[in-house]
């Protein structure tokens, strides 16, 4: 990622901003101009809505064949969550072995190096799972 | 110095990463006796970040908590100073990105503070001082490290990663700061030139002219201009570079175990640096009763030493309801590795160019 | 509407063609299909052509009119079209609707793909990038992670095990070991697919179709004139396409693929027939979950049957319906933005009866579905034997 495309999308990475459809009240993240299902009728009422950061897992897979910026949490663990606003994320999920994982899992946002854009390049936060426990 | 208007912490969180090494892992690896080692530094287990921690994303976790128990929100905070000797840039600031992911951006000012493991503490006192001064209203202090230790050097057996954040404001305290003193000489006992990876250090040089004197000389001056001494406080915490120093202190000024027990968090965590103090900070205040008193001393080479005289009040007990972890919830959430998993956590493999 | 014709198909292997360039790819299958058909140079009035990155693949942007160029036929108008892995499939309905609407008579439909010129990790993080790479690549979401978490999410849903996406695998490279132009034309027992190492949990080594070079291409011509060409024409009934959320996350259905079940009922509708109506199918296996997904978004079994199916063989060669006769994605290769004519070229060889030792009985009618990214996009062909 270039710097500019990273730095676009800090409170969405940071701080899980989405969108309220002020129409039918759905929640999107990352943020959409026009609600999907709403449309027309949602032109100028999508509005800012913070993400509580909390939801379960609906699906999740062991990586062992990384993209190379991940090579060193390999292997590490992605999951779909299903946030409590019921809408969807993929992220990794931390601090929790595979074997512990199951779908309907409790799990909250942390904040946590994503990457980098080379050793002396910026450094790309953003958000991770973690489980509650 | 005592500030002229009323100040103190209004939250405050801490967090230390999952993984622990032990002495005796790390021992085997180098051909030196680690459990006995451990057992000289009263280490058992020190905290390894994940390869995705560092000092940003160990502030923000505390951060984010710290707010949260505060019930405020990100652009409450007018001040956010993080204190650190491995912020991830050596030129960008830590401050900047916490403050962004707490929400309080941009209406505050922000720096990062560097004073060995005293930088928390540091910034204590800044936001003490912009706080009374009416400049701000809420101020973020911050102490955090993932401290480096060369492989094989006696640090490594101690080097740990963990960090608190308190906020500091003059309403809704949950505990007074009464007074604070400071104490500082140009010390050489520990330090890391620009460039260099790893820190180095004076040997036992660290001990007598160095830790002892400025945390005896910070605390002592507490005591003459507060007019105390050690039975006037129910808690003490001093900065803990390993197991045996703080309790050597703590002895040789006349406090019991008792007093530093809840704060000791070395034993169990290692030497977290500049997060060292905050978090034991933390740990004290998720136990104390309103009305308790807390001295706190941090030390930092180079050298200088911080003193607090905090009074809890009946509000702790509110704020320990809000859905944040305590520092022993954070601390027993733990896994012990190997030291090849440490060596490919903290980048110890030369991986090249990939 | 005028009906459509194939009347001419070309291939290149499929493979690590190491000493050849997309530039030459292109031209061998684009030069086969055009002698196949016997139509000359000056007849060929456009050109498609489906690829999905050369851009990052090989650095090079415009590819059509460089292939037409090198073809000999840089006075021929040319575009390439991109939708992921169904580039070629896109690229054929573009020149379906060409010819369909008596624009065009005579229209060049190709597809290439160059994956070998950088590394197998780059062509992959390349590949990542048809899923949604803001929102799930940049995570750490692999292309093949993706597709493990919708194979997780149907064993979870349906029952469907680690054997039954096993046994795609296992009936793919049986199909390969018979087509000649195969990437791997050998049979893998199911023990050795089962041992095989983790991709991305469920899916291992064999669950995953290799990135491969290769191109092929079709000549099209309006159904009234096809005889009068020397290929054996082959009729293209129906097409549809289909259409999706880029993301995974943002599906409500992580079992099943709306852009495929969409492209298919459009296209059974268009052809007036159906699922049962089939004889065989080539669908985009580039995973071992997507063969089973395929095969019941596009109405050959009921969801959550098509592990049990293929488990039991109904899906292997002159069984219930034949699918993937080539040896799909998994053994025939997986040229991305060539896939979607590599089905073609296989339709045309099963419904001219040409197919050899892989032939599908009586075939008259098969369907080719291709399908880019996660799901995002989906196109169906319906082709019917001439006579």
């Amino acid at each position: 990622m270039t710097i500019p495309r990273f730095w676009r999308e800090i409170k969405q990475r940071y701080k899980g901003i989405g969108v309220e459809c002020g129409n039918c009240q759905r929640v999107y993240f990352p943020p959409r101009e026009v609600c999907p299902h709403c449309r027309r009728e949602s032109i100028g009422k999508m509005k800012e809505r913070e993400l509580t950061g909390k939801g379960k897992v609906i699906t999740y897979t062991e990586i062992h064949e990384p993209m190379s910026d991940f090579k060193m949490m390999t292997p590490y663990i992605m999951a779909i969550v299903e946030m409590d606003e019921d809408v969807r994320m993929t992220g990794q999920l931390v601090d929790i072995e595979y074997e512990d994982v199951e779908p309907g899992l409790e799990v909250d946002v942390t904040i946590r190096r994503l990457g980098e854009e080379s050793p002396s390049g910026i450094i790309y936060y953003g958000y991770k799972f973690v489980p509650i426990r | 110095m005592k500030s002229s208007k009323e100040v103190g912490i209004k939250g405050y969180a801490g967090y230390v990463p999952r993984y622990r090494i032990s002495p005796t892992e790390i021992g085997e690896v180098w051909g030196k006796d680690g459990a006995r080692m451990g057992k000289g530094l009263n280490i058992q287990s020190k905290s390894v970040p994940s390869p995705d921690e560092d000092v940003i994303s160990i502030s923000i976790q505390a951060a984010k908590w710290a707010v949260k128990r505060a019930k405020l929100r990100g652009e409450d905070i007018g001040a956010i100073y993080v204190g650190s000797e491995s912020h991830p840039y050596a030129v960008k600031p830590t401050a900047t990105i916490v403050a962004a992911a707490v929400g309080a951006t941009p209406y505050l000012t922000a720096a990062d503070y560097e004073f060995a493991c005293k930088a928390g503490t540091a910034a204590f006192q800044t936001c003490m001082g912009l706080v009374a001064s009416g400049m701000i209203k809420n101020g973020m202090a911050i102490g955090s490290d993932t401290s480096q230790g060369a492989p094989g050097d006696a640090l490594e057996y101690s080097a740990a990663a963990g960090g608190a954040a308190f906020i500091i404001g003059a309403d809704d305290l949950i505990a007074k700061i009464n007074y604070t003193t400071s104490f500082t000489t140009d010390t050489p006992d520990f330090w890391r030139r620009e460039g260099q990876k790893y820190p180095s250090h004076g040997g036992r040089f660290t001990g007598q002219p160095a830790y002892f004197k400025h945390i005896a000389g910070c605390t002592n001056v507490l005591f003459e201009e507060t007019g105390t001494e050690p039975d006037d406080f129910d808690y003490a915490v001093f900065h803990q570079p390993n197991g045996k120093f703080p309790v050597k202190i703590a002895k040789k000024m006349g406090f019991t175990m008792e007093q530093i027990g809840p704060g000791l968090l070395v034993p169990r965590i290692g030497n977290t640096y500049s997060g060292a103090v905050p978090l034991g900070l933390a740990a004290t205040l998720d136990v104390a009763e309103p009305g308790s008193r807390i001295l706190v001393t941090s030390y930092g080479s180079g050298a200088g030493s911080d003193s607090f005289d905090i009074e809890v009040t009946d509000r702790i007990e509110e704020i320990r309801e809000r859905d944040v972890p305590s520092v022993e919830d954070v601390i027993s959430n733990s896994v012990y590795i190997s030291y090849a998993m440490y060596a490919k956590f903290r980048e110890k493999i030369d991986r090249g160019e990939w | 509407m005028r009906d459509v014709a194939i009347i001419g198909i070309g291939e290149t292997k499929i493979g690590e063609l190491w000493d050849m360039s997309l530039r030459e790819l292109g031209i061998e299958a684009g030069l086969s299909a055009i002698r196949d058909a016997g139509v000359k140079g000056e007849e060929i009035e456009k050109i498609y052509i489906g690829n999905m990155s050369a851009g990052r693949l090989i650095n090079q942007e415009h590819i059509a009119p460089m292939i037409a160029d090198y073809a000999g036929l840089d006075d021929v108008p040319s575009v390439r079209i991109e939708s992921g892995g169904a580039s070629g499939g896109m690229a054929l309905t573009e020149g379906y609707m060409s010819v369909a609407s008596g624009i065009h008579d005579i229209v060049v439909v190709g597809g290439a793909e160059k994956m070998t010129d950088v590394g197998d990790q780059e062509a992959k993080k390349i590949l990542s990038a048809t899923a949604d790479w803001e929102w799930e690549s940049v995570f750490g979401a692999t292309f093949d992670s993706l597709y493990a978490m919708m194979a997780r999410y149907h064993m979870l849903t349906h029952g469907t095990s680690k054997e039954q996406l096993a046994s795609v695998s296992v009936k793919n490279h049986a199909h390969g070991a018979l087509n000649p132009n195969a990437q791997f034309q050998r049979e893998v027992p199911m023990k050795f697919v089962m041992g095989a190492p983790i991709v991305s949990d469920p899916l291992s080594m064999f669950d995953c179709a290799p990135l491969s070079d290769g191109a092929a291409a079709v000549v099209l011509c309006p159904a009234g004139k096809a005889e009068s060409y020397m290929g054996e024409p082959v009729k293209i009934l129906g097409t549809g396409m289909g259409a999706d959320h880029m993301a995974v996350h943002d599906r409500r259905e992580l079992d099943a693929m709306k852009a495929t079940r969409q492209a298919g009922t459009k296209a059974f509708s268009l052809a007036g027939l159906k699922p049962k109506d089939m004889d065989f199918a080539e669908v985009h296996d580039n995973y071992t979950i997507s063969e089973i997904m395929a095969i019941e978004d596009l109405g050959f079994f009921p969801k959550g049957e098509g592990g049990p199916a293929t488990e039991r063989g109904d899906t292997s060669l002159n069984e219930k319906v034949s699918i993937n006769t080539s040896g799909g994605l998994k053994a025939k290769g997986q040229p991305v933005g060539a896939v979607g004519l590599n089905q073609a070229v296989e339709a045309v060889i099963q419904l001219r009866g040409d197919a050899g030792k892989r032939q599908v009985d009586d075939a008259e009618y098969g369907l080719i579905h291709n399908m880019g990214g996660t799901g995002a996009s989906a196109v169906v062909h319906i082709l019917g034997r001439w006579n």
